[in-house]
């Protein structure tokens, strides 16, 4: 069981951030920065933010989009709903990891049909993530649209995804780790990168 | 992503599961009740695999719920009652299951009418074996149920006073939510007449009454169980009108309850016999809310056991 769960990993905890063979992607100020850039790309690219909603992949790319709809507010005035929604019931490998994926509810209080629909997440890897979530989202109503916004890209795709609203692009080796931590949930906003014994930590499975 | 902890292969008996076992399949049943609320009720989960539910009592509520859970999660479910199979053509019940084996399900659900069969079965078949109700034994699945419904409505489990009232000695409901209830923090009271509490009841409850007055008088929780008249001795139970002016949940018991106590039955109902309809259909009553709860709770322990988490302690 110890065995499993080491290679299998649980959330990462704070005393990551503090780990010294990891090297900061994005600071703070710099988080924020491309945050915005990302937000005026959204408005650039959708003329029309009455058809928009943000749908924010848990746990981090809820906050992601939260983060987005603020931004697109203050730049536009504009109420983007926000909600948050949980791939893990529609993954190809939910038991592949040794263990059950927790599941957590999806939470898109709204109508997606004929609304373009802006997927968040915080990291984009293999694509599979994405992919179950393309899935889940088909499963709630047909939207006229879907765009993909993430905060960074770290290449090794799998399926035939890409962003249209990328933050940063981070080439990396496969069993790195890309930490994306935010206020919200971390306690502190930044990215961090490592080569880890884990390399499945928090919010980097697709 | 954090990982369901849970690493049983088979959920037999309450006495398996821990406290933080039964919390989280409570929070992953949340998860799964979202997906019934759905206009698309269905996920891809468990496609292709085999959920074989095989049922020798009657049942309507957990076969169906069995069932639905498997199918809106994308297994394929396959019902066997004892009438039809060839049991009845006297195959044992040995053979039979070592011939469901050799058709490779996923996971065998089973109800029976003797205490001890599912456990039994996990001797010969390789999937895990759920306990859909074993004899007098137990009903996990139900107890699981319950105590989601009560988490829902109270919004704890720990400390919260429990009445637990009927024919005790057969109900296997009874006996896996004693189990759990006191798991988990709850403090039980078991309310019956004398011949319908098994010997050494007060081991495995907090009080022993045969006051229904009693027992209802300031509970959080009370549930009031069937009168199981194919299993009762005729010696334990005189007549159907004495029980019910002893011990039915009418109106006028449900005075001296809290207001905003709960009213839960396993079901099914004896009309009058051990509740009257207005509690069953009362303000109190969550009876429909266990009923919906159990197709989340039985879709979490799919999802639990089918996807491996279950395995890893094995």
């Amino acid at each position: 069981m110890a065995d499993k769960k080491k290679k299998s990993g649980g959330s990462p905890t704070s005393d990551d951030l503090d780990k010294s063979d990891q090297s900061v992607i994005l600071t703070a100020q710099k988080q924020h920065q491309v945050i915005t850039r990302m937000a005026h790309e959204i408005v650039e690219k959708n003329r029309n933010l009455e058809n928009l909603v943000i749908v924010g992949v848990v746990t981090r790319g809820g906050v992601l989009a939260q983060r987005l709809s603020s931004e697109l507010k203050r730049i536009t005035g504009a109420e983007i709903p926000v909600g948050t929604l949980d791939p893990t019931l529609y993954r190809d490998d939910f038991k592949q990891k040794g263990a059950v994926l927790a599941a957590k509810i999806t939470q898109v209080p709204f109508s997606i049909d004929n609304m373009t629909v802006l997927l968040v997440d915080d990291v984009l890897f293999t694509g599979r993530t994405i992919n179950a979530a393309i899935t889940h989202l088909f499963d709630m109503g047909r939207p006229k649209e879907i765009q993909l916004a993430v905060l960074i890209d770290r290449g090794h795709r799998e399926l035939p995804i890409r962003p249209d609203y990328c933050g940063k692009n981070v080439p990396t080796q496969y069993v790195e780790k890309i930490r994306v931590r935010f206020l919200e949930c971390d306690g502190k906003d930044i990215v961090l990168s490592g080569l880890g014994d884990n390399a499945d930590g928090g919010g980097q499975n697709g | 992503m954090a990982e369901q902890d849970l690493y049983h292969r088979h959920l037999i008996s309450m006495t398996d599961l821990s406290s933080s076992d039964i919390g989280q399949i409570i929070e992953t049943a949340k998860v799964m009740k979202a997906i019934s609320e759905r206009d698309v009720k269905k996920t891809p989960t468990l496609r292709g695999r085999t959920v074989i539910n095989f049922f020798t009592e009657p049942s309507t509520r957990t076969r169906t719920s069995f069932e639905i859970a498997g199918k809106r999660l994308s297994a394929d479910v396959i019902n066997i009652s004892a009438a039809g199979s060839s049991l009845s053509k006297g195959e044992s019940l040995k053979d039979m299951v070592y011939n469901l084996d050799a058709m490779k399900p996923d996971m065998l659900v089973v109800r029976s009418g003797f205490a001890g069969v599912p456990s039994m079965m996990t001797e010969w078949i390789e999937c895990p074996v759920v306990n859909a109700g074993d004899g007098r034994h137990e009903h996990p699945s139900q107890c699981l149920l319950d105590l989601m419904t009560i988490q829902e409505k109270k919004e704890r489990l720990e400390g919260l006073k429990v009445s637990i009232i009927g024919d005790i000695l057969n109900s296997r409901v009874a006996k896996s939510n004693m189990i759990a209830m006191r798991k988990v923090g709850m403090s039980v009271t078991a309310c019956g007449p004398a011949t319908l509490l098994p010997v050494n009841i007060e081991k495995i409850a907090d009080k022993v009454t045969s006051s229904l007055d009693e027992a209802v008088d300031g509970a959080d929780v009370i549930m009031a169980l069937r009168v199981q008249t194919e299993r009762l001795e005729r010696i334990g139970f005189p007549n159907v009108r004495e029980y019910s002016k002893l011990f039915g949940l009418g109106l006028e018991r449900m005075k001296k309850a809290k207001k905003e106590a709960l009213v839960l039955h396993p079901g099914p109902i004896n009309q009058g016999v051990e509740i009257s309809p207005e509690v069953a259909e009362g303000p109190w009553s969550v009876i429909l809310d266990q009923v919906t709860n159990g197709v989340a709770v039985r879709m979490a322990i799919l999802y639990l056991l089918l996807g491996g988490g279950l395995q890893i302690n094995e």
